[in-house]
């Protein structure tokens, strides 16, 4: 996708309508969607904000999806409940794609992460990778962590405060492909990654603000971790980071965070034309 | 040898046996009966269990979702059916591996507790779980009892 020229990409979803729902502001997959869409001629319907909408005044989802439907090709969503794009896509006719539902699922964000990884070393197979900060609530590393079991011999290198770890059901589903080792010890593990995928932890998250004291700085990744780390060490982050990682990272090599958040692009192009059935198979 | 009293005190309707001691109260919560005339029978001796519950209901055939719902709580329960005081037909009660419209999703995020649809769960034994098709949640045993519709 990314090496398609733009005339020929334009023609991919020409004449072709993508709505592009959003029942819970994000503007950042909103965004990125939209320019997805416009890459490759397509005309965008929809709402950035429910507040907006018939929804507002009461009208089911079932009932937003079933209009929606007739006169749209494919539909992006975002919503804040569970479960909501699975029903959505049970009842529409036009292929759904779930830019995130609730705590559940945001499956666009787990293509482009897996993508970043595989573009930037060749293969995911055998790679080692570090996960740091929510684990317990962060969505993105759920979903990568079910993502790397699909693939060989993959290390995990879970890295938490107690209070924020990996849920136990996820580590049971996963252990079986996945080696994996959990601990809070950053430094211990850091000369083994070839990725770290570092989140942001909320204060929101911590009953007793003491305790979100104790752990926040703990985790901040600064340049001087480049001295004990492998060379081809990448950094990645879902962003936006709050303090997470330090300004001084964002030159070096290990910075791969700007370039995951702009591979969402065509990421989200290919799958759009992998659903409007134009071509058998996409190259991202 | 011991005979074994056949208790059959209904003349037609269900005998639901080998309930585990002490659910019996909360599978007539869900069966919806009506005005049929019902006997209980909690922490009665039990060959097989030490102690068990058992159900008449009077007039009444329960059908595949009710079967569904008993399952949840009791596992291996049997049901009989009671016409004209002789026992028709005897079975026992499996777990589905999955339940429709059963059970209601304890996630309050959960979009079948905000639209009209049909819950769907896929239910796993040994220790039983049941997950929401949906919102993908996961509930254990006691949380799975305590949401049967
Ligand atoms: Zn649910």
């Amino acid at each position: 996708m990314e090496k398609m020229p733009a005339a020929k990409k334009q023609k991919i979803l020409m004449g072709r309508v993508v709505a592009s729902l959003f029942f819970e502001p994000s503007t950042r997959t909103r965004l990125s969607f939209e320019a997805a869409i416009q890459n490759l001629g397509g005309r965008v319907i929809g709402f950035s904000d429910s507040s907006t909408t018939s929804a507002k005044k009461g009208e089911t989802l079932s009932d937003s999806i079933r209009m929606v439907s007739r006169y749209a090709d494919i539909i992006v969503m975002r919503h804040p409940l569970e479960g909501s794009a699975r029903m959505a896509a049970e009842i529409s006719q036009k292929p759904i794609i779930n830019g995130g539902d609730g705590a559940n699922q945001h499956p666009t964000q787990t293509l482009l992460d897996l993508y970043t990884i595989k573009k930037k070393f060749g293969k995911i197979d055998g790679l080692s990778i570090g996960m740091l900060g929510d684990l317990k609530y962060g969505r993105t590393v759920h979903s990568l962590a079910y993502a790397l079991a699909k693939f060989e011999g993959v290390k995990l290198y879970l890295i938490a405060p107690e209070q924020l770890k990996m849920p136990k059901e996820i580590i049971e589903d996963v252990k079986k492909n996945l080696k994996i080792e959990e601990t809070s010890n950053l430094e211990k593990f850091l000369p083994k990654m070839d990725v770290l995928y570092a989140t942001r932890i909320q204060k929101e998250r911590f009953p007793d603000s003491m305790e979100y004291e104790k752990v926040k700085n703990v985790y901040i990744l600064k340049e001087e971790i480049l001295k004990i780390t492998k060379k081809n060490f990448q950094i990645m982050h879902p962003l936006p980071r709050v303090n997470e990682i330090s300004d001084g990272l964002d030159k070096t090599s290990a910075a791969l965070y700007f370039e995951q958040a702009a591979n969402g692009i065509p990421v989200r192009e290919a799958l759009l034309s992998m659903l409007i059935g134009k071509k058998k198979k996409v190259e991202m | 040898m011991k005979k074994e009293i056949k208790v059959t005190p209904i003349k037609n309707g269900t005998v639901i046996d080998h309930l585990p001691a002490g659910t019996a109260l909360r599978v007539l919560s869900f069966l919806k009966l009506k005005n049929n005339p019902i006997t209980i029978a909690m922490n009665v001796g039990s060959k097989k269990q030490g102690k068990k519950d058992i159900i008449f209901i009077e007039d009444k055939f329960l059908g595949d979702k009710e079967f569904a719902k008993i399952a949840l709580i009791g596992k291996g329960a049997t049901m009989n059916i009671i016409k004209n005081h002789e026992v028709k037909s005897k079975g026992i009660i499996e777990i589905q591996d999955y339940a429709e419209a059963i059970i209601k999703c304890i996630n309050p995020n959960c979009i079948t507790n905000a639209e009209k649809m049909k819950t769907k769960f896929i239910i796993k034994d040994r220790p039983l779980k049941a997950t929401c098709y949906y919102c993908q949640k996961t509930m254990d045993e006691r949380e799975i009892v305590e949401s049967i519709k």
